[in-house]
């Protein structure tokens, strides 16, 4: 049984209203659910409150689209509809919400992204910074080492753990609405030190020097772990913020790693024997050429070489990349049988427009998006699908339907863009 | 008909019984099923194809996109939920889904379940009890 403090038992019995009574209730429903014995205060939340459902299934449940009562019954899972004043947590929102200058390409179309509209002005009413990227540490929210957070996005969780070094376990929409409101979140899992020593160690036997091979690396790793924190050792490079990121997205979307260790380059990893808190009889997992190619294979499933659309920006992109793509596009064209989009979010795409970045791109024939996804995209489940993330890839036969995708570097989904055509390969 | 029985812990209360569907895999949320149907739509899971709808779903842990439970609620209001989660790593995303899915759920079993249980079995879950009694089909 999870043991209340004072003020935590004051929300429960509804002292502090009914919104924070709503929240408090579904976290002790969620703590007892973890075995967690009791919580812990945080001042850093991020919600996914754009994945929520298609406008037909919202209307199903609250008919008039009442924000109020979507928020409580989509977001805290309250049968009861509840009015927040304000959330007690610094709290910022995720991404998948959608572009609204193009409803027509996004699925849902205009009656999702209104839904998501009002949201978006709730938001803003009850005290949350509509962020809207998956990527909150490149814009404004970057917590410190060691602290609590409840953090959702998958992939922005494992950066927040393995490479900012504070804590936040993988949180769902709910719960961490319901920590935004109450500024507490279960102390389990990786908000406990013995938690976060890694179990598994990775002996990474190739250079590490394209992004596409952290892709491929966490990927590989991720199918072959459960739970368990992996340690990666053997790199002798010193990644930056967009081969960090490509790790952290492939790692949890084919399997579940929450939190790794890099050898002496992680913050809580200066040596295998801290990271791993001198744990004996560790297992060994090897990535070489023929982990690497098996991860590839998984990604690369085609028939066709023509290819329909390129999608570029899982996780949003960084001004690095956007600097880059425009480079390669400058005085291009993209094919006439061919969609080039970019997707970041719009405190990036404000700066890709100074930079006139978003200009070249448009110039070229490409479309640069903010605040959504790719896997919004509204797509003919036939076309042939390209991105240089296997995050999006490996997705995006599930989410969008599209069955053959290609997964390469930067460079080739841009020569894709370019002559319609796939000429990618694991060299 | 051979009957065994698994002791575990309660994620979420109630009992129910049913036919279970079982893979030594993860399990998704979001993308994984269609949120109409139940169908699994994952190219990469071995359940691709089969609904998961009314089923008491056996599987390793949660995994892929924090929209988890998202995914794992939207089935309830579609009345597409599987009837019970049976867990043999217990995770956020499974906590959390087992509580806005309201289903009955179990973890930290004395057997791994995905060994004991299989496709096809009919299996009583009574989770406030620990307790879940498999028959052999």
């Amino acid at each position: 049984m999870v043991r209340l403090a004072q003020d935590e038992q004051d929300m429960l019995e509804g002292k502090e209203g009914p919104a924070k009574q709503k929240a408090m209730e579904l976290l002790v429903k969620y703590a007892e659910a973890l075995g967690a014995e009791r919580f812990i205060d945080t001042n850093n939340v991020t919600i996914i409150p754009g994945s929520i459902p298609g406008t037909e299934i919202i209307q199903k449940v609250v008919p008039s689209l009442d924000a109020d009562e979507i928020a409580s019954k989509f977001l805290l899972d309250s049968d009861q509809t509840v009015v927040l004043d304000r959330v007690k947590a610094f709290t910022t929102t995720n991404a998948t919400f959608r572009d609204q200058r193009y409803p027509e390409i996004q699925i849902g179309g205009k009656s999702f992204c209104d839904v998501l509209r009002k949201m978006v002005d709730y938001f803003k009413r009850v005290g949350i910074i509509h962020l809207a990227t998956c990527t909150p540490y490149q814009v404004g929210n970057i917590p410190a080492k060691g602290e609590h957070c409840a953090w959702t996005e998958s992939s922005a969780i494992a950066f927040c753990n393995s490479v900012i070094g504070a804590y936040t376990n993988i949180e769902g929409l709910h719960s961490s609405f319901a920590s935004a409101i109450t500024g507490k979140t279960p102390l389990w899992g990786m908000h406990l030190d013995e938690n976060r020593l890694g179990k598994v160690i990775v002996d990474v036997e190739i250079d590490m020097e394209m992004i596409r091979e952290w892709y491929l690396m966490g990927y590989y790793v991720g199918g072959e772990l459960g739970l368990d924190v992996p340690i990666y050792t053997n790199i002798k490079r010193v990644p930056d913020l967009t081969r960090l990121m490509a790790l952290c997205a492939a790692g949890i979307s084919s399997g579940s790693i929450v939190k790794f260790h890099i050898v002496g380059i992680t913050l809580e990893a200066p040596t295998i024997e801290i990271a791993s808190g001198k744990r004996k009889n560790v297992r060994i997992l090897k990535f070489g050429k023929k982990q690497r190619e098996k991860a590839y294979g998984k990604l690369n499933h085609s028939n066709k070489d023509d290819v329909d659309i390129v999608v570029l920006g899982c996780p949003h992109y960084t001004l690095e990349r956007m600097g880059t793509v425009a480079r390669m596009l400058e005085g291009k064209k993209v094919h006439e049988n061919t969609r080039l989009y970019v997707t970041t979010c719009h405190m990036i795409k404000s700066l890709a427009d100074k930079m006139e970045f978003t200009e070249t791109i448009t110039k070229a024939g490409g479309l640069l998006l903010e605040d959504t996804c790719g896997l919004s995209l509204d797509a003919d489940p036939s076309k042939v699908f390209a991105s240089d993330s296997a995050k999006l890839v490996h997705y995006a036969p599930g989410s969008t339907g599209l069955k053959n995708t290609w997964f390469g570097t930067t460079e080739e989904c841009i020569q894709a863009a370019i002559t319609g055509k796939w000429r990618g390969e694991l060299r | 008909m051979k009957k065994i029985t698994l002791r575990g812990r309660k994620v979420y209360g109630g009992s129910v019984e049913g036919e279970a569907l079982v893979t030594k895999e993860s399990l998704g949320g979001f993308g994984t099923f269609d949120l109409k149907t139940g169908i699994v739509i994952d190219f990469s899971h071995e359940w691709l194809g089969k609904s998961i709808s009314g089923k008491i779903l056996v599987f390793r842990t949660g995994r892929g996109s924090s929209a988890w439970t998202i995914a794992h609620q939207a089935l309830r209001f579609t009345g597409r939920s599987p009837k019970a989660y049976l867990i043999k790593e217990n995770n956020p995303q499974t906590a959390l889904g087992a509580v806005v899915a309201r289903i009955p759920s179990m973890t930290d079993f004395d057997q791994d379940p995905t060994k004991v249980i299989s496709t096809g079995d009919w299996v009583k879950v009574d989770a406030d009890k620990g307790i879940v009694e498999i028959t052999r089909q």
